[in-house]
């Protein structure tokens, strides 16, 4: 087997990034505005918008300052600009302290000690300036594919996820872990039906009996709220598009797989600790299973898609495959690849995965997704507590 | 009734008793199925879109549906072959307190 290379930015922890990202990591809701402008102002930073960061205990505080911090210390990014109000609970300084670990460049900015949100966004730019400026001198050198840890998910499915771009995906996802690399399978709501199946592949009877118990706690979940979990899933676009049951869609999903050993199961947002197929336990909802898997560590990720989806992430390349070559032509700005050309009889699955894994070496040299060149910046984190 | 030689259908598992259309096929026409060596002429009851399942045994009541030869579902009412399955006629085994 011929090892494939691909240019990377090595960090001084070792890890491998395929972006050069300065992240200006807003901790809080009301902070996300003065990082936007920051990103207006700052050629080379990213940000994000979202609704978390204060009025969270527990175990939901814990996953949302693990979330934070997994994606500033994702090796796709040089160095965080971490962006506080002052008041929040989920404090910049601590985020900070935590990033600081991977031996990057890391710098706290409060909008309550700057003395509004003007000089918040002056001082933060500054700061910025001189971050991508260092970032622009580093250099790319050669990697192989096993540094990588690449997502994998599924979104806007229909009835040919299941036969053509989640089984192509499967067949990347066995390259990538003959490769000694990492592929992360994820949406545990969406691998209900499908369990049997993948706790046959696991490395050990500990991993079996996990993938009963992660997927035994989303099914309870929606019993705990006294619903029924089939009333969102399939969704209206998966039915139309011929999914009729969960266990259906599920059967379809868990094919992204491939067929490679089951080495582990991690929690949300938790990097993997081994190489190989890893499960993360997510939900299905797709900007809240991408955020965990890249504050995962993933550098990249592939997402398959029948109906179509414009979903990117702030910090790592998605890599969008269609199903069907109908919406891959209707939906061609937010479309990467088509694997609709196995339903056409064009290409095999493998030829297919292939293909993509092509792609991935490319996008990981610095080649841009569709969804990064329309500043698709997604993020979500998967709310496990109400607010306070 | 003459044959439809152009739609195409895929049976993923011998095991299934579900084809997917893989082309439009309208209705009251008679295709012919294939999963393996196995042939079978089936008459179309209603019109399937692509992507969409139909049955290609008669299905009782209460009886699995199969696709990828794993359990998918099952039948709230009996369906005939040719008939299209979907929300209407099976339901998920999952997800529910039930």
């Amino acid at each position: 087997m011929e090892k494939i290379k691909f240019w990377g930015y090595r960090r001084s922890n070792g890890q491998v990034g395929v972006r050069n990202h300065v992240l200006i990591l807003p901790t809080i809701t009301c902070a996300t505005q003065t990082a936007q402008r920051v990103t207006e102002l700052v050629q080379g930073t990213v940000s994000f918008i979202h609704p978390h960061g204060c009025g969270q205990i527990g175990s939901d505080f814990d996953q949302t300052f693990k979330t934070y911090v997994g994606i500033g210390s994702n090796p796709n990014v040089y160095g965080v600009i971490v962006l506080g109000l002052g008041c929040e609970t989920h404090q910049a300084r601590m985020i900070a302290k935590e990033i600081e670990k991977t031996g990057k460049p890391v710098e706290v900015v409060s909008i309550q000690d700057q003395g509004g949100t003007l000089q918040a966004i002056a001082d933060t730019a500054k700061v910025a300036v001189k971050m991508v400026q260092e970032a622009s001198a580093v250099m790319r050198e050669e990697c192989y594919f096993d540094e990588l840890i690449v997502a994998t998910e599924c979104g806007g499915s229909d009835a040919c996820s299941g036969l053509s771009a989640n089984p192509a995906v499967g067949r990347a996802s066995d390259v990538i872990v003959e490769q000694g690399g990492t592929a992360i399978l994820a949406e545990t709501t969406e691998l209900i039906g499908a369990e049997h199946l993948l706790a046959n592949r696991a490395a050990n009877d500990t991993v079996a009996k996990r993938v009963f118990e992660v997927i035994g706690a989303m099914e309870k979940r929606s019993n705990l709220m006294g619903v029924d979990l089939r009333t969102g899933n399939p969704s209206p676009g998966n039915i139309e598009g011929g999914i009729t049951t969960l266990e259906e869609k599920s059967l379809g999903a868990a094919t992204k797989s491939g067929s490679s050993r089951l080495e582990e199961i991690v929690d949300y947002a938790e990097r993997p600790t081994k190489k190989g197929l890893v499960w993360m336990d997510t939900p299905g909802h797709d900007i809240e299973q991408l955020t965990g898997m890249v504050a995962g560590g993933a550098q990249v990720v592939l997402f398959t898609s029948g109906r179509g989806t414009p979903t990117g992430s702030p910090i790592a390349p998605v890599i969008k495959i269609s199903t069907n070559t109908v919406m891959y032509e209707k939906m061609n700005e937010n479309m990467d690849l088509d694997a609709g050309t196995i339903i056409e009889g064009i290409e095999t699955v493998d030829e297919v995965g292939n293909r993509i894994i092509s792609e991935i070496k490319d996008v990981a040299c610095g080649k841009l997704t569709k969804a990064e060149i329309l500043k698709q910046h997604d993020f979500g984190i998967w709310r496990i507590g109400p607010t306070f | 009734m003459s044959i439809l030689e152009k739609v195409k259908t895929l049976i993923l598992n011998e095991a299934d008793n579900i084809a997917i259309a893989l082309s439009e096929i309208e209705e009251n026409n008679t295709i012919l199925v294939k999963a393996g060596k196995v042939e079978k002429k089936l008459h179309m009851k209603n019109r399937i879109e692509f992507g969409h399942k139909f049955a290609v045994t008669d299905i009782q009541k209460g009886e699995d549906i199969k696709k990828y030869g794993e359990v998918i579902g099952v039948a709230t009412e009996s369906i005939q072959a040719g008939e299209h399955v979907h929300v209407h006629n099976i339901e998920s085994k999952r997800g529910s307190e039930e």
